[in-house]
């Protein structure tokens, strides 16, 4: 009964430490939260918004469009009413509009600039094409040739489907690794871990709880994460997510490693988490947490599979979102333990007792 | 079977001998302080009894034990304050007990008990960051003392305290040797081991250079004591004229007499109804660390 009373009091203590640690709360839960809000937010409505028209004077055309068409002008065009035309071309020139139509006669002039493109070319070809379809409607002839479009599911995923993945891969890799970093710090500067080699408490016991509390506050973020995604954008999961329990739970061993190297060579608490930082942050850009990295160089690319954090993405990918089997994870889990087992005997390397 | 027993330890750090042939024995139940300036080795020497550190040579045995290496057996036995920090981060005074009862096996009501006895139930429920120095030292003391050890070490446990709260925590000190517990504690203040201190070890350089009781220390130092009289009660001549006066000297205080026989001149200053503002200082340990290294103390 001994050790397990001392592995809960110790895990106890230390998860106390954790959620009465504004900064460590912050960092690890709040933090790449709102990347995932921002990220979430920013880019999930990708359709282009409306174009802003001003219709100078009256324009017969746009009152004779038949229905389907008037319907497909009104989706696409959002239009005021002016009688001066130098207002209008005013406006236009200052964004605040983004294109004047006047009717000369027979002829449509459409005044725009080259400053948006994509509503430039949208509002060109979409008036060319009522223009071109009021003339065969005024000719009397059936149209000859007709248009459908029909859309595709691409193959390639959503942003939420995308970032909540690499984004917990993120908040992972910090909370571990600034946990394990700040800690073994701390409680070398503070005599702590002498105080406890002085305790009946073995190695093992104190590790084995600073272990199960990192992997207790992983767990959290995956829940936070998913529940954040699924509530409030949608996130769809797919068959084997749950393999991402194993992931992350190796996933957290290797950044604990990563964190132990940083506070053995660091001086002081806050040169470890800095070096933490300085080992993680870059790493979360190379591994495609903030952007895909399919359009990166192949030496970019080349560089990222030296880095744990790309397999603990890509491996989360393919099993929450992607709808791989279970077997994708095992790879990914392969390779996060032959890290952390590398890291950890490098830090136990040049692990020492005193900071001076 | 003496408590501590150690036997011409050495520890080197590259080319400085922290620790310099020492050799020490503490008896059962005895309250032993060693005093020295910062510097001198005190929390080495501790620290490789403790079984902290592997010593370059030599032995030490606690309660009949080899400390090193560590010797989980021996753990229990033995309880250990490093220093007022070394707690887990932001857990209460209760918490903070708790975890180390914990660690030792000690049922809850246990470390209450101590929590109380150390006089912090008010503070149960404060964070250790925010305890004051004093109240920090409490409860660091109270977390080495959980489970009820046979020999405790304490380092400097009255360092950077003001002087009232040293001597608030003398009381709490004092008494912890009464049940037969042995106390080593290591200080830099001469009062504090002249108070505390069954027996005095003075270390410097790394080296112990004397041990006894701080009285034989001082006796052994055959020190005049001397005399202060308030001013203009005695003149410098009167004063040289008193039996057993060997000098005489003014300061701002008065005239200072030197006297191998301070009962003989109080008693001869009593007869001239001339004890008004009289103050008698013998030797101290002060004095003793000046003979023995020819320097002044400085903590």
């Amino acid at each position: 009964m001994s050790r397990g009373t001392t592995f809960w009091a110790l895990s106890t203590a230390i998860l106390r430490g954790f959620v009465r640690d504004r900064a460590a709360l912050f960092f690890s839960i709040v933090f790449p939260l709102m990347f995932l809000v921002l990220f979430g937010g920013l880019f999930s409505d990708q359709d282009q918004s409306e174009v802003e028209m001003i219709e100078v004077g009256k324009v017969q055309l746009f009152e004779d469009l038949p229905g389907p068409a008037k319907d497909a002008f009104d989706k696409t065009f959002d239009v005021r009413h002016s009688d001066d035309l130098d207002d209008a071309l005013e406006e236009v020139r200052k964004g605040d509009a983004d294109v004047a139509v006047e009717q000369d006669g027979d002829t449509l002039i459409a005044h725009y600039t080259q400053t948006e493109q994509v509503k430039s070319a949208i509002t060109q070809g979409t008036l060319r094409a009522f223009v071109d379809g009021s003339n065969v409607a005024a000719s009397g002839q059936p149209p000859k040739y007709s248009f459908e479009a029909e859309r595709v599911e691409d193959e390639s995923l959503s942003t939420i489907q995308f970032f909540t993945p690499g984004l917990l891969g993120w908040a992972v890799a910090m909370s571990a690794s600034f946990g394990a970093a700040a800690t073994l710090q701390g409680w070398r500067q503070s005599k702590l871990l002498r105080r406890l080699q002085l305790s009946p408490v073995s190695t093992r016991t104190v590790v084995g709880a600073r272990v199960a509390v990192t992997v207790a506050v992983a767990l959290m973020q995956l829940a936070v994460f998913l529940g954040v995604g699924r509530a409030g954008f949608d996130l769809q999961l797919t068959g084997s997510w749950w393999m991402s329990i194993p992931m992350l739970v190796v996933g957290t061993l290797c950044f604990m490693a990563i964190g132990l190297l940083a506070g053995a060579i660091a001086k002081t608490a806050e040169g470890a988490v800095n070096m933490a930082n300085f080992f993680v942050l870059p790493m979360a850009f190379l591994s495609g947490s903030f952007f895909p990295l399919d359009s990166a160089p192949a030496w970019l690319r080349g560089v990222s599979n030296v880095l744990p954090l790309k397999h603990l993405n890509e491996g989360m990918l393919d099993v929450m979102v992607r709808g791989e089997g279970p077997s994708a994870a095992l790879l990914p889990i392969v390779i996060l333990l032959a890290f952390a087992v590398a890291v950890t005997l490098l830090a136990a390397r040049l692990f020492r007792w005193e900071t001076t | 079977m003496p408590a501590i027993e150690v036997l011409d330890l050495v520890k080197t750090y590259g080319t400085l001998r922290a620790v310099d042939g020492v050799s020490l024995e503490v008896a059962e139940g005895e309250f032993v302080g060693i005093l020295g300036p910062n510097g001198a080795g005190k929390t080495t020497l501790l620290e490789t009894i403790e079984g902290l550190r592997q010593p370059d040579s030599g032995t030490a045995r606690v309660l009949g034990e080899p400390v090193w290496p560590r010797n989980p057996a021996l753990l229990p036995r033995i309880g250990v304050q490093l220093q007022a920090s070394s707690f887990f981060e932001r857990l209460t005074a209760r918490e903070q007990i708790r975890t180390f009862a914990a660690l030792y096996d000690v049922p809850v009501a246990t470390a209450d008990e101590w929590l109380e006895r150390v006089g912090l139930e008010d503070k149960a429920d404060t964070r250790v960051e925010n305890l004051s120095g004093g109240q920090a030292q409490r409860l660091s003391i109270a977390c080495a003392l959980v489970h009820d050890p046979e020999v405790l070490f304490l380092d400097e446990p009255t360092a950077a305290l003001d002087p009232q709260a040293r001597r608030n925590l003398w009381d709490l000190l004092s008494g912890l040797n009464d049940s037969g517990r042995t106390v080593v504690l290591t200080t830099h203040y001469l009062d504090e081991a002249e108070t505390l201190c069954d027996r005095v070890a003075i270390m410097d350089h790394g080296r112990i250079l004397e041990t006894g009781t701080p009285a034989a220390l001082v006796r052994g130092l055959d020190a005049p004591a001397r005399i202060t009289v308030a001013p203009g009660a005695l003149t410098l001549d009167e004063a040289r004229t008193i039996d057993g006066v060997d000098d005489a000297a003014e300061s701002v205080d008065g005239v200072v007499l030197t006297t191998r026989a301070p009962a003989q001149v109080v008693a001869r200053l009593a007869e001239k109804d001339q004890l008004d503002g009289v103050s008698v200082h013998t030797g101290t340990l002060e004095d003793v660390f000046l003979s023995l290294t020819g320097r002044e103390y400085r903590a």
